[in-house]
């Protein structure tokens, strides 16, 4: 009873390279330590209410039947209908940097790339022609170039963009949606955030997370797929170089051709038995985030906010990076899924703020410690993001919150790091013949890029003619 | 299977990987990417799925054998002479 694959996680990523490999008719598991399905982006329960992580946005919106775009490769692929997905597109969304107390700019976009124009327009009218010719510039999906993986992102933005709070303002959600790297990232990178969220747009399956993560299990096993809950992976067994199989937490070990691991880099080097990398170690990512979860008395609409997300910065400078506090309140997402226009609205509105957070901070306390510091880190969060949306707090009929401790335990991140190693595996390739890396730290980022990942990754093992699985 | 089964075998394995695809009015001899929205990764689905539903190889050097409908029915002829008929997405 030997596997041709074993996938490690049961997230994105994992899910649909087990959906392409199954299709294949390859015997395929996919392992995953935890009960819940979904990785980073995932869902959970509390007080009989559903609370969902990760999956503000699904970007790289497009209608149905859009050619050569990711969004309709990914759903041909996976052999999802456009349809079955049921999205639920953006009404819009906002970056806003406030200058000072009294000036807030805002820059203000939708799936339609003219408004985003038109709000530059109005902002910075000298800036409009340079903001086309940076539109025009950017590195496509699979074009990009050596020099534009090693260009920085702000330093290209300011060669089109003379005024430097524009360059300020368009980091702002290319940088929360999905950098591993603080303050910056490649103008390859840049290229693929900015059409994802900027040219493309923002949507929400009907039903949130739940209802994606279902689908895909839903044709992984009706493909022959295996899935394994509570089977998480302690070493992967490998002799000569070549992965042999893997043994699990309770001492089972199961044989197998190939492992694709969605663990992480440094996280996966551990279990095929390389000593634990230090806290401090480069490649182990620095972001990671505290995130509420607030269950409200009345729709955000209703409270006078029609915006989808906010991404906001509360001081002149972006301050995407670890903070030295515990939680940095001057950078956050606000998310309201109930302003996507959505014809099944969630049984209750609620609003989610999200902001960069000190991980060693979080796994330092001890439990009392932990939840006083949980509250008092979201009261000031939600301080900040009412300063850029709507009363939140005299609405709340029940919160929920998670720090980059909880990020850690549940998808075994290092650091809780919500987007990976800043040193990225674009080919997925390891040391080890028949392992290789799936998911946030092959360098794709969102619901998109990680489904994206473990597409062309399962893909290339089907093809490879040595890869042992034909 | 017959030379026309085979065209239909295609159009199956075609319409259970894209089935947002209006596939009736088919011509045989222009390539097939030229008439529908198939990518590099969608041939490889259709290779899968005959590797799957006829146990037949197509190694990565005669991938362009299979450009079009005639392409197709020309190359794996021989191959699916004695094979029976599967039909998932077009049944009924």
């Amino acid at each position: 009873m030997r596997y041709d694959a074993l996938i490690l996680g049961a997230g994105m990523s994992g899910l649909a390279a087990g959906i392409r490999l199954a299709q294949a008719g390859k015997r395929v598991a996919v392992l995953e330590r935890h009960y819940l399905w979904g990785g980073l982006n995932s869902f959970y329960k509390r007080a009989g209410r559903r609370f969902e992580t990760g999956l503000h946005a699904l970007t790289n919106f497009v209608p149905k039947g859009t050619p050569n775009v990711p969004l309709t490769r990914i759903l041909r692929q996976l052999r999802i209908s456009h349809d079955a997905l049921r999205l639920a597109p953006q009404r819009h969304s906002k970056s806003a940097l406030r200058l000072s107390s009294d000036e807030t700019l805002v820059l203000e976009y939708s799936n339609d790339p003219a408004r985003m124009r038109a709000s530059v327009e109005r902002l910075f009218p000298a800036e409009t022609a340079g903001f086309e010719r940076m539109v025009a510039a950017l590195p496509g999906y699979s074009d990009a170039t050596e020099a534009d993986r090693t260009t920085s992102a702000r330093a290209r933005l300011a060669e089109f963009v003379r005024e430097p709070r524009l360059v300020e303002l368009l980091m702002i959600a290319p940088l929360f949606y999905g950098s591993p790297t603080e303050r910056d990232m490649s103008w390859a990178e840049y290229g693929i955030l900015f059409r994802s969220i900027h040219l493309e747009g923002m949507a929400r399956p009907e039903g949130g997370i739940k209802a994606l993560l279902d689908l895909l299990i839903e044709r992984f096993e009706a493909e022959g797929g295996e899935l394994r809950m509570r089977n998480g992976v302690a070493a992967i067994l490998h002799t000569h170089g070549r992965v042999t199989g893997v043994r699990l937490d309770d001492g089972t070990e199961l044989e197998c051709e190939r492992v694709l691991s969605s663990a992480g880099l440094v996280e996966t080097e551990a279990l095929c038995g390389t000593p634990r990398a230090n806290e401090d170690d480069p490649r182990i990512g620095r972001l990671s985030f505290v995130e509420v979860c607030c269950v409200l008395d009345r729709t955000p609409l209703e409270l006078g906010h029609d915006t989808t997300i906010v991404f906001y910065s509360d001081s002149e400078r972006f301050l995407y990076e670890r903070p030295e506090t515990p939680v940095e309140p001057r950078a956050g997402v606000i998310t309201c899924p109930s302003n996507y226009l959505t014809s099944a609205p969630d049984p209750e509105p609620f609003v989610r703020v999200t902001c960069p957070a000190n991980h060693g901070f979080w796994t330092s306390l001890d439990e009392t410690r932990y939840a006083a510091e949980k509250v008092r880190a979201v009261d000031a969060m939600l301080a900040a993001a009412e300063s850029f949306s709507f009363p939140i707090r005299p609405h709340i009929l029940f919160r929920d919150s998670f720090t980059p401790r909880t990020i850690e335990r549940f998808t075994g991140h290092r650091g809780g790091a919500v987007y990976g190693s800043p040193l990225k595996r674009r080919d997925g390739q390891t040391d080890l013949a028949g392992l290789e890396l799936i998911g946030t730290d092959q360098g794709l980022v969102g619901v998109v890029g990680a489904l994206l990942s473990g597409i062309s990754i399962a893909n290339r093992s089907v093809l490879a003619p040595s890869g042992g699985l034909s | 299977m017959t030379r026309d089964e085979i065209v239909l075998a295609i159009k199956d394995i075609i319409a259970t990987i894209a089935p947002d695809e209006e596939l009736g009015g088919l011509e045989m001899e222009v390539r097939l990417r030229d008439q529908i929205e198939l990518d590099s990764m969608d041939f490889l689905d259709i290779v899968m799925e005959l590797r799957k539903r006829y146990g037949v190889q197509v190694p990565e050097e005669d991938y362009m054998q299979l450009a079009t409908l005639k392409g197709c029915v020309d190359y794996l002829g021989p191959k699916l002479e004695s094979k029976a008929l599967v039909l998932t997405a077009l049944k009924g």
